[in-house]
């Protein structure tokens, strides 16, 4: 398993950005990433990546290995960068390799998209290292709320999120047992040509859905017993609750919004 | 095939925080023709042991040998189809791996990645059904239509249809009812007489370790704790409840008879119907002065 | 006479129109506080009796009574708050991604307040020996670990019985034990029925009485202590005994002359210890 990617990952913490309400964290981020396609001079640059630094700073997860974990993202990066050097033909040439003329607007271009892309990349995985699946999940139930008055499945959505969540590790080691089980019966995963290979997948996705769909049903038989009946009458253990902190750090992010409308205007 | 285990460790994840030892310098030598009983906690090394068997782990320390098979660290040897096809593993809940149409397509689809030809398959199919006792009319059945008692004869004639030398039995008998445990038991032990199989049963059952096996191999904490045959090892009650593992009833009850009449009946893995009579010999044999 | 919890009255049962009856024409009374063992070879109907029990399933003939109730679609819920389950598969009834959250489900369910859970996930953890991994996610739990939380996440909602369905089959014989233990403690100290669906013996020869299922009819209803005494018929329709009653009906084959069926090793040697004593 590549474990180096960190898209995706918690990393438990007890830091500020760690206890603040996920809601708080989703919301501050929507608005980052939609300023960030705003932004469009040196100071506006200079405060987004500011905010996303110290962001990462008051974590406490060490910014390198951030920055190892976005190994492949980098490589998108990097390529970004030379589509727009070698595309754009603004300003003055810079200088010419062979035919191709590289001007500065090309390089002013590429490194502006690219530090769009890097922030845009560092603040959503920042949302995923520091808040559970969990969390993420009553936060999304919180926010779509509104939308239940169209008869929009909000609850059940949450709720298959987070069984989805709960099971992700079990059909993991199922996985693990099925594949073993079938190498021993003689099925090479890992060797033999492409086609040869993608058949040997039948035998273990085969069981693997028969055996998830057993799962599922014990399940709801289980959550039935217990007394699930929907929605209706339902109370909830996990709670949000937006805290004095959280109001810290919309003020805090409004002034940043308000440093970014300066820099545009003047 | 004789199996060697040689100052065997496995590490899981080693060099991570995570690191893991599941097995640490086990070493112990099965003959061929053995049926060896591996008994111990979960998390005591057990699945982890019998991976080694067929290759689906390497040891990261030591050696493991089974027959001509070499398997050390680093090396991944070449020859690891041949090896999988005279190791038999039935895994524990084995109805899981079911996938195919039909049940003869499922018991075949293990002969047919080792290259066996469809005539041999037929031939044995003939032998295997009715020994796991399976019904000749389930074959064009699609396995996920029968009972769970008998898909799990489905998957082990799979296994079998293998014609393995050696076979590994992981809980075999998980979730069957009192009867169903005992035929299948049986079952495994006629093949493993009949076809002069070494059979290695990982059991939490200390009743069919005692019945069965000619070699007790104790694990704890990825050590192995004791090794010997059943009635030396199951004599040692205190050792055993020291890693809390209990020792068979009949043992525990013998000893309490001993310990209150002041006698040494010992155990010689006698049947209860054995036992009765000895209990009656004492009894007329006990001196009453008191 | 005990107050009766459960009555069942000539209940029959089977899975569609067409098939087999798994149940036929059973009747039988289950009390408040006892601790009932049901046994019976796979397939005997041992388990549906347990989901008939709950409301998974109804009868199509017959009926059901819990606690007054006549069990159908309209009390089926106050039905399910009285009778609480645990079931075979430790992972399959884990619905929370952590244990206080799996413990809190039943409770979310019917609309408990927020403080009354956190106390009741507080007790019944501790009930169970669970306190210490309220925050747990459950791939990183045993399953003797998992099956105690679904026993917390039961007690949680106070019912009058627990319903054990082969709940301790897929554990090893450390944590068959573990859960014997805390359910033997928690039946005496929350004053609960107990209903055990088993075919490990240890749990039947505890139990007050027992019922032994085959082919979907209820085969004899008794004591441990009777119904092991008798063994051909036991055996016949594919049961167990225990090590003691199988013992014991050898010495009486070898006219060893004990008095009574023992159940333990004690009741055994304290028999053969009496009959050396006279000889």
């Amino acid at each position: 398993m590549n474990n180096s990617l960190i898209i995706g990952q918690y990393v438990p913490g007890k830091s500020l950005v760690h206890r603040l309400d996920p809601r708080t964290k989703i919301t501050i981020i929507f608005f980052f990433v939609f300023f960030v396609f705003f932004a469009n001079s040196f100071w506006s640059y200079s405060i987004l990546t500011a905010f996303a630094f110290i962001s990462v700073l008051i974590t406490h997860i060490p910014i390198k290995f951030i920055l190892k974990g976005l190994t492949p993202v980098w490589f998108l990066i990097a390529f970004t960068f030379l589509l727009h050097i070698f595309i754009t033909k603004e300003g003055t040439v810079l200088i010419e390799v062979f035919s191709l003329e590289i001007y500065t607007g090309g390089i002013i271009q590429g490194f502006a998209i690219s530090m769009r892309f890097f922030l845009l990349i560092l603040m959503t995985s920042l949302l995923t290292l520091t808040t559970t699946p969990i969390e993420i999940t009553d936060a999304i139930e919180d926010m779509l709320h509104p939308l239940k008055r169209f008869k929009f499945p909000v609850h059940e959505l949450a709720l298959m999120m987070s069984i989805s969540l709960r099971f992700i590790p079990t059909l993991m080691q199922e996985t693990d047992k099925i594949s073993k089980a079938q190498a021993s019966r003689g099925v090479d995963f890992r060797t033999g040509p492409i086609k040869e290979r993608v058949k040997a997948v039948v035998p273990l996705l085969i069981p693997l859905f028969v055996s998830a769909f057993k799962r599922a049903e014990e399940l709801a038989m289980a959550m039935e017993a217990r007394g699930y009946r929907g929605d209706a009458g339902r109370t909830k253990l996990r709670e949000l609750k937006i805290g004095k902190i959280d109001i810290l750090i919309y003020l805090l992010f409004i002034l940043v919004v308000a440093g970014l409308f300066l820099t545009r205007h003047y | 095939m004789d199996i060697t285990f040689k100052d065997v460790s496995y590490i899981y994840q080693q060099n991570t925080p995570f690191e893991h030892r599941a097995l640490d310098q086990v070493s112990f030598h099965i003959p061929s023709g053995s049926f060896v009983a591996i008994i111990g906690h979960t998390g005591s090394g057990k699945s982890t042991l019998i991976q080694h068997l067929n290759g689906l782990v390497s040891p990261s320390k030591g050696e493991v040998t089974i027959g001509n098979f070499h398997l050390k660290p680093n090396e991944k040897p070449k020859n690891m189809k041949e090896l999988r096809s005279q190791v038999g593993v039935v895994f524990q809940y084995p109805e899981h791996q079911l996938f195919e149409e039909t049940v003869a397509k499922d018991i075949a689809f293990g002969p047919e990645n080792f290259g066996v030809s469809k005539t041999e398959i037929d031939k044995r199919m003939n032998d295997i059904i009715p020994a796991v006792g399976l019904p000749k009319e389930l074959l064009e059945r699609s396995p996920f239509d029968l009972s769970g008692g008998q898909m799990r004869r489905v998957a082990i004639a799979g296994v079998l249809a293998v014609n393995p030398d050696i076979l590994v039995l992981d809980e075999p008998t998980a979730g069957l009812d009192p009867r169903g445990q005992k035929e299948m038991m049986n079952m495994f032990y006629d093949m493993h007489k009949k076809e002069a199989l070494t059979t290695v049963l990982v059991t939490h059952s200390m009743e069919d370790a005692m019945k069965y096996a000619d070699h007790v191999l104790i694990l704890n904490k990825g050590t192995k704790y004791m090794e010997g045959k059943p009635e030396d090892v199951f004599t040692r009650q205190d050792a055993l409840n020291d890693v809390q593992l209990d020792v068979p009833e009949m043992v525990q009850f013998m000893n309490d008879y001993n310990k209150r009449f002041n006698t040494s009946i010992p155990f010689t893995r006698q049947s209860i119907q054995e036992l009765a009579k000895q209990i009656q010999t004492s009894l007329k044999g006990v001196d009453n002065h008191e | 006479m005990r107050e009766k919890l459960i009555e069942f009255r000539n209940v029959s049962f089977r899975y569609d129109e067409e098939g087999p009856w798994v149940l036929k024409n059973c009747s039988f009374s289950i009390y408040k506080n006892e601790w009932l063992a049901i046994i019976g070879h796979n397939g005997s109907g041992k388990s549906t009796i347990a989901k008939l029990m709950n409301g998974l399933l109804f009868p199509q003939e017959g009926e059901i009574i819990i606690n007054g109730k006549l069990v159908n679609e309209e009390t089926v819920w106050d039905v399910r708050k009285e009778v609480g389950m645990v079931f075979q598969n430790p992972d399959n009834q884990f619905v929370g991604t952590t244990v206080q959250d799996d413990v809190a489900f039943g409770m979310e369910n019917r609309g408990f307040p927020r403080e009354k859970m956190i106390e009741r996930i507080d007790s019944s953890l501790k009930a169970v020996q669970m306190e210490d991994y309220r925050l747990t996610e459950p791939h990183r739990l045993s399953g003797g670990q998992k099956q105690r939380v679904a026993i917390a996440g039961v007690l949680a909602i106070s019912p009058e019985v627990i319903i054990l369905d082969e709940a301790t089959a897929m554990l090893d014989p450390r944590g068959r034990h573990q859960i014997l233990k805390t359910v033997t403690e928690v039946k005496d100290e929350h004053h609960l029925g107990l209903i055990t669906i088993t075919h490990d013996l240890q749990e039947v020869v505890q139990a007050e009485r027992v019922i032994v299922m085959n082919a979907g009819e209820v085969w004899k209803e008794a004591s441990p202590r009777e119904i092991f005494a008798e063994k051909e018929q036991l055996q016949h329709i594919g049961l167990d005994l225990p090590f003691v009653a199988l013992l014991a009906s050898e010495l009486k084959e070898l006219d060893v002359q004990l008095t009574h069926d023992p159940m333990n090793h004690d009741e055994l040697l304290e028999d053969l210890w009496t009959l050396h004593s006279k000889m």
